[in-house]
């Protein structure tokens, strides 16, 4: 598949952290990129929810299987353990609910892989230390007035989510700018400064 | 009100003789092959009468079987006798089209009920003699698909590609899936819902006492009388079809336009587009439709509710089902509300289905799914494709 040669970092990443032959739920799917990467590259029997029609439509015309839903509300219809993996892909921040959404999350699948834009990377820190507005990078491409993440938050914070819900954290990856991997030896601290943004499989 | 008091024409433009002889091929099932109805009676010798497009392969992989509509009929994709114009689902059904002719083999029956051929109130009862009338026992959407699933019987297809509807062929689609879940592959039902809600079994039954309280239905024996309830038929499909549309479509295709005139009449005649748009709605469509089969098929949708068979759990009706699923919704349709179809999917989520939904955002309202909605098209090929791929058809 062409889509399979320039896909996102970070979908390239959660596609080898998919067993083959798995059951995966990809809410917030967008327009399929990474249901067709995970069907092409691990056979996976691929499944996604997504809020906005031409994100589904785009799916559904390119024969993937996709309902058109609200992680906030939807989630609630689908039944426990329905899944090997449900994956978050850069969606938990524009969730109203991220604790709810992240529990059903942990419900339905037996493992949850979130990645998410790291709010507490240094260049972000410094722009909002230096300039004293909201910052606007290519990872966080909107401003405060439309954007459609209400919910930032830092590596840390996520963390610190994960251990209130009582899940436990499988693996986790953390990319630098240079889209380079930061090894889970490292310190959440240093993760959090220099982590443009994070992945993490996680299991109740 | 002189459009809807149009004259009774002969019997021809009545769809009567399509009804008792139609030009479609047809099928028929005699006294060894009665069909058994949820009423507790049933229905021998009967007769379907069908169209079917494209060619069955080899392994009879490749059938696609389409349901239709209240008032469509088995001319999917081929010029209606009665009115010449194309087929309902032309736009979707042919070579190179989304359900290509080029790789499937498409079969579309007249439903059970209706008055395009297959058996229906205006068939002759062979008891009597004379037309079943309102002698016809009550027939439900399982009832329609029992006599489908014996048609496919007798065309030798053990497993559907695939069953299609919109509307009230939407329910029969959900229905194949919950009655013979081992013979569909996929299902794709549109605009639809897995019940009738009772604000629809509101709108039917305006219809229904209109055409009864025409004094040419005669207690519904007006074939034998040799009279039609025009009016009253005329008017329950103005009303009907008042629900297919939207407000939106409605004020773009009219707003307050007035009909060839440049002020109000001050009377009753047609002074709007609107009114006069609907009188010919209604007109046109006595000449194809039966007054008799109209309460029949608007009774059996109001009685279609696919939990209530299952302990009031619809998720219960799609236990264990392996076939892959489509729904379609229109957004400004409120016949049949997205909220319908997500009622379904998330049914079907409940059971683990594979399935797929798509909302089509458009002011056509019901309709829609009959004109021309590339988005609609497009999810459908999508689905069509990757089915075809998964059940291995080239």
């Amino acid at each position: 598949m062409a889509a399979d040669g320039n896909a996102r970092v970070d979908l390239e990443l959660i596609a080898d952290l998919v067993a083959p032959g798995s059951r995966v739920l990809d809410v917030g799917c967008g327009d399929g990129a990474l249901m067709a990467l995970l069907q092409a590259r691990r056979g996976v029997d691929a499944r996604g929810m997504e809020l906005s029609q031409q994100g589904v439509n785009e799916c559904v015309a390119r024969g993937l299987s996709v309902v058109q839903g609200d992680a906030d509300r939807d989630l609630i219809h689908y039944p426990d353990a329905a899944f090997d993996y449900v994956i978050l892909s850069q969606t938990i921040q524009a969730t109203q609910s991220p604790r709810l959404v992240l529990s059903e999350l942990l419900r339905i699948g037996r493992h949850a892989i979130v990645s998410f834009p790291n709010f507490g990377y240094w260049s972000v820190r410094l722009s909002l230390l230096a300039k004293g507005r909201m910052p606007v990078t290519r990872n966080l491409a909107y401003s405060w007035y439309d954007t459609p993440n209400i919910h930032f938050c830092t590596i840390q914070d996520f963390v610190d989510l994960t251990r209130e819900l009582g899940a436990s954290v499988e693996s986790a990856v953390a990319l630098n700018a240079q889209g380079g991997k930061m090894g889970m030896n490292l310190p959440w601290a240093l993760w959090n400064l220099f982590g443009q943004q994070a992945v993490f499989v996680l299991r109740k | 009100m002189s459009i809807i008091a149009a004259p009774l024409k002969d019997e021809t433009a009545l769809g009567l003789k399509e009804a008792r002889e139609p030009s479609s091929r047809v099928m028929r099932f005699g006294a060894d092959e009665p069909l058994h109805l949820d009423a507790g009676a049933t229905l021998s010798p009967f007769e379907i009468a069908y169209e079917t497009y494209g060619e069955l392969n080899a392994d009879k992989s490749n059938a696609i079987y389409v349901c239709h509509a209240l008032t469509g009929d088995q001319h999917v994709a081929s010029r209606h006798p009665v009115t010449g114009k194309p087929g309902w689902w032309s736009s979707i059904i042919g070579p190179g089209k989304p359900v290509d002719t080029n790789r499937f083999f498409v079969v579309c029956a007249n439903v059970i009920g209706s008055c395009m051929g297959s058996t229906g109130p205006a068939s002759i009862d062979p008891a009597s003699g004379r037309p079943y009338a309102l002698d016809l026992p009550v027939l439900t959407i399982p009832d329609m698909v029992r006599a489908q699933a014996m048609l496919i019987d007798r065309l030798g297809i053990d497993q559907l590609f695939a069953v299609i509807g919109g509307s009230m062929g939407g329910m029969q689609a959900l229905q194949w899936a919950v009655a013979y879940p081992e013979r569909v592959f996929s299902v794709l039902p549109v605009a639809t819902g897995a019940r009738h809600s009772s604000q629809n079994i509101a709108f039917h039954e305006v219809g229904r006492q209109a055409v009864m309280a025409d004094p040419e239905w005669r207690g519904g024996r007006y074939i034998e009388a040799g009279t039609r309830p025009h009016k009253g038929l005329a008017v329950a499909r103005m009303a009907a079809h008042v629900t297919y549309l939207s407000e939106a479509a409605l004020h773009r295709k009219f707003g307050r336009n007035l009909q060839d005139r440049d002020r109000f009449g001050f009377g009753f005649e047609a002074d709007f587009q609107i009114e006069s748009y609907l009188r010919h709605q209604g007109t046109t469509f006595v000449d194809r439709f039966d007054a008799n089969a109209y309460l029949y098929l608007t009774r059996a949708m109001d009685y279609f509710d696919i939990a209530a068979e299952h302990g009031g759990r619809l998720a219960e009706a799609f236990r264990g089902t392996q076939s892959r699923f489509c729904l379609v919704s229109f957004s400004s349709d409120w016949l049949f509300p997205t909220a319908e179809s997500r009622a379904v999917v998330h049914a079907l989520n409940a059971v683990a289905a594979s399935v797929s939904f798509v909302e089509i955002a458009t002011d056509k309202g019901h309709d829609a799914f009959l004109l021309d909605e590339p988005e609609f098209f497009a999810a459908m090929d999508g689905f069509i494709r990757s089915a075809a791929k998964a059940r291995g058809l080239k």
